[in-house]
C-alpha cells in the first residue's frame, strides 16, 4: 500500500494522468477543472512525462486534437467542464464512432444561463448520448484510480471507446484530502503501451470515421451501441482486476446498507458519502434505509441496478439536473422507462437538487427521505426550492 | 472529528492556511479535508475556507455551518461579518486583533471561549508583510490542540522553501504568543 499524501484532487487528477505513459493530452483551461490542466501543463514542461501538451484556443479544438492523435495511434488525455464539454459537444459523436479511446476528465459545473461556475450533473447529461463510457467518482482516492483504469478500458480491443470521467466540480477538483498513489512500476504493470487496432501513418494512408450512405449508417450506429453495450462485461473484468492488485474495489453498481432496505437512496458522484452518512443517521433512528451508487451511467447497467434494489419499497432517486419539460430528472427518467415492464418495483420519487452548487447536507438527504414516505406514486419534483 | 471555519479577505492566504493545516494533519497520520468557499477568487473580499479534522475517514462533502472553531484572520472582519454564526457550544474562536478580548467580546456579543493575538504585528517583524495566515496557524494550534506545532513544519517547507524558516518562526511567535480569555 502505498503512503496517504494530502493533495488537491485536481492536482492528484493530473498526477495520475502522469502516471499513465500519455503521449498527447490536449486541454483548454476552464474553471472548475483549471487545476487539472495547469497541473498536468506543468508536468509536461518539466519534462516528468515525455508527452506532448497542445495548448489550444478552444474545447472543440482540444477534443479534435484528441481524435487526431487516437486515431494516429497515441494514448490521448482531455479535461474540461461545463461550457467546455457543451463546445466539444460536436465531436463526441464522431470521437466514439471512429471508435477512438480518448480519456476524459470532466469537473461537473452547471451550463449557463444564467452564468454559474458551481456543481451539478447538467454539464454531462447533454452528451449523454453520444456513445461515450460514462462513470462517476466519489471522492479524491477514485479519481486517481479511476482515471487509470479509464485507458485500459477504453484501449481493451473488445471496447475501443471513448471515456468520461465525472469529477464533481470544486466538491472534488477544490478538496484536498488524503489519497494514495499506486506506484510507476505497478501502474506500468496494470496499463501496457497502447496498441491501436489501427493507426493513421502517412506510409500507409487509410480513412477512418469518414461517410455513410442511407444503407449502411443504421449497421454503423448499430455497431456503436453493441460496442458500448458489451463494454460492461470489460469494465467489470478490469475493476475485478484492480480490486485484486489494490484492494480497492469497484463495481457498476455499488449499495450501502441496501440489503433489505424498505426505502433506497440512489445517488450519482461526491454526494454519495454525505447520503452515507445520512443513512447511517435514519439508520440509528430505526428506519429501513439504504443507499445505492451508479458508480456507471453510460452504458447503465441495470442487471445490477435491477439487483441492488430488489424488494424495496421506495426508491429515492437524486439527480442533479432535468430533462426540461420532460419526465424528471435524467438518471429517474432511464431508470423508471426500465423498470415500466418489471412485475414488482419499488415506488420513484424523483427529487431535482443540488443544482449550480447548492449544498446537499446530511439533513437534506433526511428531509427528503422523510418526505419521500409520504409519497403515493411515482412522483418528481424539486427539492428546497423557494418560490 | 473537528470542523473549522476560517474567515478572511480575498489574498490574505485563507486558502493557504487549510491547505497547510490539512496536509499537516494527514502527513500525522490523521483524515482532514481542507477547501475554500466554493467560488470565483475576490481580492480583498471577505472569504471562507474550512478544514475537517478526524481520526476516522471522513465522508461529508457539504459545507461546514456548525463549526468546532472559528477564526478570524482579519482584525477588519470583527463586527462586519457574523463571524460566531453557527459556532458550536463549548467552540473556539481565535482572533487576529491588537485590540482586548473585552473589546472583541462587546463587539460580538460573545461569551464563549475566546483567543487573541496580533498575528499581523507579528507576520509585519518575522515576514515583512502583513499577511497573517501562517502566523495565525500557530494560535489555532495552541486553541485547539489539533496538531503538535512541529507537524506544521513539512508542509510550510513544501510552500514558502527558503522562506519557510520565518514563517515557522511566525507561527511559533504566534503559538507562544496567543492570550487564552476565559469565557466571560
Amino acid at each position: 500500500m502505498g503512503k496517504r499524501v494530502g493533495m488537491e484532487v485536481g492536482i492528484a487528477a493530473a498526477e495520475a494522468v502522469a502516471l499513465c505513459n500519455i503521449d498527447v493530452a490536449a486541454v483548454y483551461p476552464i474553471t472548475p477543472q483549471s487545476h487539472i490542466a495547469e497541473h498536468l501543463a506543468d508536468i509536461v514542461h518539466d519534462g516528468r512525462i515525455n508527452a506532448e501538451f497542445i495548448t489550444v484556443e478552444s474545447e472543440h479544438s482540444s477534443i479534435s486534437a484528441c481524435a487526431g492523435a487516437s486515431a494516429a495511434g497515441a494514448r490521448v488525455y482531455t479535461a474540461t467542464s461545463s461550457q467546455g464539454l457543451m463546445l466539444m459537444h460536436e465531436i463526441l459523436p464522431i470521437v466514439s464512432a471512429m471508435r477512438l479511446p480518448v480519456v476524459m476528465g470532466n469537473a461537473n459545473r452547471a451550463i449557463s444561463g444564467p452564468l454559474n461556475i458551481w456543481n451539478d450533473h447538467t454539464d454531462i447529461m447533454p452528451q449523454r448520448d453520444c456513445g461515450w463510457i460514462c462513470m462517476f467518482a466519489e471522492n479524491g482516492q477514485e479519481v486517481i484510480d479511476m482515471t487509470i483504469q479509464s485507458f485500459k478500458i477504453a484501449e481493451h480491443p473488445d471496447v475501443m471507446l471513448p471515456i468520461v470521467l465525472n469529477i464533481d466540480g470544486f466538491q472534488l477538483t477544490h478538496m484536498i484530502e488524503p489519497m494514495e498513489f499506486p506506484s510507476q512500476a505497478q501502474v506500468n504493470r496494470f496499463l501496457p503501451p497502447r496498441k491501436p487496432f489501427v493507426a493513421l501513418h502517412p506510409d500507409n494512408p487509410i480513412s477512418m470515421g469518414c461517410f455513410n450512405m442511407p444503407d449502411i449508417f443504421t449497421e454503423s450506429m448499430k455497431a456503436k451501441e453493441t460496442a458500448l453495450r458489451n463494454s460492461k462485461k470489460i469494465i467489470v473484468k478490469i475493476w475485478n482486476e484492480w480490486g485484486k492488485l489494490f484492494g480497492r474495489h469497484y463495481r457498476p453498481v455499488e449499495t450501502y446498507k441496501a440489503k433489505g432496505a424498505k426505502t433506497l437512496i440512489l445517488t450519482m458522484g461526491s454526494m454519495g458519502e454525505t447520503a452515507s452518512v445520512a443513512v447511517d443517521e435514519m439508520r440509528k433512528k430505526g428506519a429501513s434505509v439504504g443507499l445505492v451508487k451508479m458508480r456507471l451511467w453510460r452504458p447503465l447497467p441495470i442487471e445490477e441496478l435491477r439487483a441492488a434494489i430488489k424488494g424495496a419499497k421506495t426508491l429515492i432517486v437524486m439527480d442533479r439536473a432535468i430533462s426540461f419539460g420532460g419526465a424528471g430528472g435524467p438518471v429517474a427518467t432511464d431508470i423508471k422507462s426500465y423498470l415500466f415492464q418489471d412485475k414488482s418495483r419499488p415506488r420513484i420519487v424523483n427529487y431535482i437538487m443540488g443544482l449550480g452548487g447548492r449544498d446537499v447536507t446530511v439533513d437534506d438527504f433526511i428531509a427528503m427521505t422523510k418526505k419521500a414516505a409520504k409519497k403515493k406514486e411515482d412522483t418528481f419534483e424539486f427539492y428546497g426550492v423557494r418560490e | 472529528m473537528i470542523e473549522i471555519r476560517w474567515h478572511g479577505r480575498g489574498g490574505q492566504g485563507a486558502v493557504t492556511s487549510v491547505e497547510m493545516l490539512a496536509m499537516a494533519a494527514i502527513e500525522a497520520g490523521k483524515y482532514a479535508q481542507g477547501f475554500p468557499a466554493f467560488g470565483p477568487e475576490r481580492r480583498g473580499a471577505p472569504v471562507m475556507a474550512f478544514n475537517r479534522i478526524s481520526e476516522k475517514p471522513i465522508k461529508i462533502r457539504s459545507g461546514i455551518y456548525r463549526p468546532d472553531v472559528v477564526v478570524v484572520l482579519d482584525p477588519s472582519l470583527v463586527g462586519l461579518v457574523n463571524v460566531t454564526d453557527g459556532l458550536k457550544p463549548g467552540g473556539v474562536l481565535v482572533v487576529n486583533t491588537s485590540k482586548p478580548a473585552s473589546e472583541i467580546r462587546k463587539v460580538l456579543n460573545y461569551k464563549g471561549r475566546l483567543y487573541t493575538v496580533d498575528a499581523t504585528h507579528i507576520a509585519r517583524e518575522e515576514l515583512g508583510v502583513p499577511i497573517a495566515n501562517t502566523t495565525m496557524l500557530g494560535a489555532v494550534l495552541k486553541a485547539t490542540g489539533v496538531l503538535a506545532l512541529k507537524d506544521l513544519s513539512a508542509p510550510l517547507a513544501e510552500r514558502f522553501g527558503r522562506l519557510a524558516i520565518k514563517n515557522v518562526k511566525a507561527l511559533k511567535r504566534a503559538y507562544d504568543g496567543v492570550k487564552t480569555a476565559q469565557a466571560a
